[in-house]
């Protein structure tokens, strides 16, 4: 059966629907300019559990459940569902928490990015570039032989893991389970954590776009990537897509609002939003995937990348617990000291991980 | 001059891509690259075809077999 998503036109219509669908979910109630956010929605993820108590970013977020089973689904329809694991867990699981301190310094992931930038918010255009540059420095990176080793096939039974993990916490949120008076499972009563699209929606867009990018291999960093190590614009022009119908839809829908200051969930610390997005986009280069495409690589059974989605989580709660998350009040008093030890991480795990293939 | 191998099994992309993109421009046009998944089987094909070289693909168990061939 061949794969229409891995087409051009595939990867483009993907791109589409991605931008179409998440200017639409704040219409419906999502936060402004951040209709998906990977990072974002992770993070409220773990506000909700209780690992951050920051009150105004908690809720469990269905899309991000959404995208792990509606790409399990795909795998498993298409029999590409493969159990697989084994390489560098623990180093993806540091990758996932640097990530996630970047994105929160600069307040969102390269879907996020996209969709400030498609509304309106100036400040995304240095996350872009930071970003680019992140992606620029971990290809250097990889010419230069870094590589986190092999993976290796898991019984299949593994790969049902994370898959199940987002069932319960789906089920979590329907039954609104709470397991200590005052205590978790959160949700925001003020801010973004309290702005949500209805449960039903979410969901299903959540399961439509997580099949779509399972089948079209959607990722926002290795767009740029490819771009940069093989002059390869497959995935960008999916990439492009979303950039473009969001922003249509955000015109149509009143949602376009140009300008730096006052920007929603944003803040306007140039050199922080810059280099907030260069230590995420090493990370993503260094573990394979954008926060989206590692969430469909779960999906398919990935146990590393369900390991970095892991790791992404407890970095949203460490951000938070930290005072390294950014606010629309500016940059936070740990956030460049986490930004700096991130992108000597990064380095160092760059530098030592090399293998010697034997081609 | 014979074939050369890359086994790419268990890389995830672009390794695979980057092994054959270094092999190809060392001047081997003739390879036969193993992969175990889809995702690499389509960017190890599109950067091939993009070099101006046919593809030709066979299965073997869990394996797909990629090799190149003169256009």
């Amino acid at each position: 059966m061949k794969n229409i998503f891995a087409t051009r036109t595939g990867i483009i219509v993907v791109g589409a629907v991605i931008g179409i669908g998440a200017a639409l979910l704040q219409y419906f109630g999502n936060p402004p300019n951040m209709g998906i956010c990977v990072a974002c929605f992770e993070r409220d993820i773990a506000g909700a559990l209780g690992l951050h108590r920051a009150e105004v970013v908690q809720y469990l977020r269905p899309e991000i459940m959404g995208f792990v089973l509606g790409a399990f689904a795909a795998a498993l329809f298409a029999g590409e569902y493969k159990p697989r694991g084994g390489s560098s867990p623990l180093i993806r699981f540091f990758l996932g928490i640097f990530a996630m301190l970047g994105a929160l310094v600069f307040l969102g992931c390269p879907w996020r990015t996209l969709l400030r930038l498609a509304g309106g918010d100036g400040n995304a255009i240095l996350g872009l570039v930071g970003l680019v540059f992140g992606i620029f420095i971990g290809v250097l990176l990889l010419k230069n032989g870094f590589s986190l080793g092999r993976s290796y096939p898991q019984r299949k039974a593994s790969g049902w893991i994370f898959p199940a993990l987002m069932v319960g916490l789906f089920l979590l949120l329907v039954f609104q389970v709470s397991f200590t008076p005052g205590g978790p499972i959160f949700s925001s009563v003020k801010g973004p954590g309290s702005q949500h699209a209805p449960i039903i929606i979410s969901i299903i867009a959540g399961l439509i776009i997580g099949a779509l990018a399972q089948r079209s291999r959607f990722c926002t960093m290795g767009a740029f990537r490819d771009m940069i190590l093989i002059r390869d614009f497959h995935l960008v022009s999916g990439v492009a897509a979303l950039l473009v119908f969001a922003f249509v839809m955000n015109l149509i829908l009143g949602q376009f609002k140009p300008g730096f200051e006052g920007q929603p969930i944003a803040h306007t610390d140039h050199l922080w939003n810059f280099l907030g997005m260069t230590l995420a986009g090493l990370a993503f280069v260094l573990a394979g995937g954008c926060p989206g495409r590692q969430l469909f690589l779960s999906g398919e059974g990935d146990m590393d990348a369900a390991i970095f989605a892991m790791g992404m989580i407890v970095g949203a709660a460490f951000a938070h617990n930290f005072a390294i998350a950014s606010s629309p009040k500016g940059v936070a008093a740990f956030g460049p000291a986490a930004v700096i030890i991130g992108l000597i991480f990064c380095l160092v795990i760059g530098f030592t991980q090399r293998d010697k293939i034997v081609a | 001059m014979s074939t050369k191998q890359i086994d790419a099994r268990g890389l995830s992309c672009p390794q695979p891509v980057v092994l054959v993109d270094r092999a190809l421009a060392d001047g081997n046009a003739d390879l036969e690259i193993l992969v175990d998944n889809e995702v690499a089987r389509e960017n190890v094909s599109r950067l091939i075809k993009r070099r101006g070289l046919k593809v030709d693909i066979s299965q073997n168990g869990a394996d797909i077999i990629i090799r190149t061939a003169k256009s």
